[in-house]
């Protein structure tokens, strides 16, 4: 088991200026304090939707990598993009999901299921062209640029213990500060 | 609002539809299938899909449409999910958070399922039709009957203005699309 904001900090060394990142809840608050950037896209407008959005925006920017950083209870309530996105098959989607077994930002408690669920497997048998778990931070510090390097979509399950207490200030992630901020950095290409 | 007696012959073509959305420069297509439009819109768009018409993204479930609509929108790509009201209905608190609170353009056309033609929404027998139009009253959300041919031309317009404000907007298929 890994701290999660060791992992983000491993992967924000492999991001580049381009990349696009959808990091959600916990994972997002943790993710803005190690890389703020104006291409960290972080409002899904509900629960569950960041995969979504990434790949509409790997369908439209075929040409930039788009990162999501999802949570494994997000993944549970939208299972079915697992299956849309390998159909789409966009060559430049990584999806991580961070699986810390629980609704961390709603008060901890377990998704259903946590002991024996099986994300990776969700994701080989939906279709994802590559698929990764890890649970040793140095192995995935070894691994990440390779995997990154990957032909999408791929799928990297970490699994981590929960961020522990934070500033959750929600306005960071759906504001329309942030939003303007998002759109402008992609119009700008 | 009195609406004269249905025939066959006002039943919009399918071709039209599709004229008008490829006119609005929506590039592409997400869609979960529906009843009323599986044959006279959907499968010839499949068919156009694979030459210059405009990508089929095919979804499990139409929330996930309103994400990937989104995400398209922020790349300046215009995107029309096709769905049916129970899927619209299904995905209520999607389209609340991204396309009404974000203020994005989600431009979606929905078969109204079982709704009788020639009848308003308001006015059908079914309950699930009776209450969409109360409940994208209720959102704030702009909607278009589409129950004619000469209903077609409003389609480009509707989805240019919400592009242009950045607004959802819904168009409301209330009858089978004619096939030729």
């Amino acid at each position: 088991m890994m701290k999660s904001d060791d992992c983000l900090k491993v992967l924000a060394r492999h991001v580049t200026e381009r990349d696009i990142v959808l990091p959600v809840y916990s994972t997002a608050f943790d993710w803005i304090a190690i890389r703020p950037h104006p291409l960290n896209y972080l409002a899904h407008g509900a629960m569950g939707l960041a995969s979504s959005h990434g790949l509409g925006l790997a369908l439209g920017r075929p040409e930039q990598r788009v990162i999501v950083l999802d949570g494994d209870g997000s993944l549970l309530m939208n299972l079915g993009s697992l299956v849309t996105i390998a159909e789409a098959a966009p060559r430049n989607f990584i999806h991580f999901v961070c699986e810390n077994g629980t609704y961390e930002a709603n008060g901890g408690h377990p998704i259903p299921n946590r002991d024996r669920v099986d994300f990776a497997g969700f994701a080989r048998a939906a279709g994802y062209r590559s698929v990764h778990a890890f649970s040793d931070l140095t192995h995935f510090e070894q691994q990440v640029g390779a995997v990154l390097d990957e032909e999408g979509p791929v799928f990297i399950d970490l699994k981590v213990m929960p961020s522990g207490p934070q500033n959750r200030d929600y306005s960071l992630l759906h504001g329309a500060a942030a939003r303007a901020a998002t759109r402008e950095a992609l119009r700008a290409g | 609002m009195q609406h004269a007696p249905a025939s066959a012959a006002d039943a919009p073509r399918g071709s039209s539809i599709i004229r008008a959305i490829e006119a609005s420069g929506v590039a592409f297509i997400v869609s979960v299938p529906d009843i009323t439009t599986s044959e006279g819109l959907l499968r010839p768009l499949v068919q156009r899909a694979s030459g210059a018409g405009p990508r089929l993204i095919r979804v499990c479930k139409e929330d996930e449409g309103v994400g990937i609509c989104a995400g398209l929108s922020y790349c300046d790509k215009r995107a029309l999910l096709l769905i049916q009201q129970t899927g619209m209905l299904d995905s209520i608190n999607a389209i609340r958070g991204v396309a009404v609170e974000y203020e994005l353009p989600i431009c979606m056309m929905v078969g109204l399922l079982e709704k009788e033609p020639g009848v308003p929404p308001r006015q059908s027998r079914r309950y699930g039709v009776r209450i969409v139009e109360p409940i994208l009253d209720a959102m704030g959300i702009p909607y278009h009957e589409i129950e004619t041919e000469a209903d077609v031309a409003k389609i480009a317009p509707v989805i240019d203005d919400a592009y242009a404000d950045s607004h959802p907007t819904v168009l409301l298929i209330g009858r089978r699309p004619a096939t030729s």
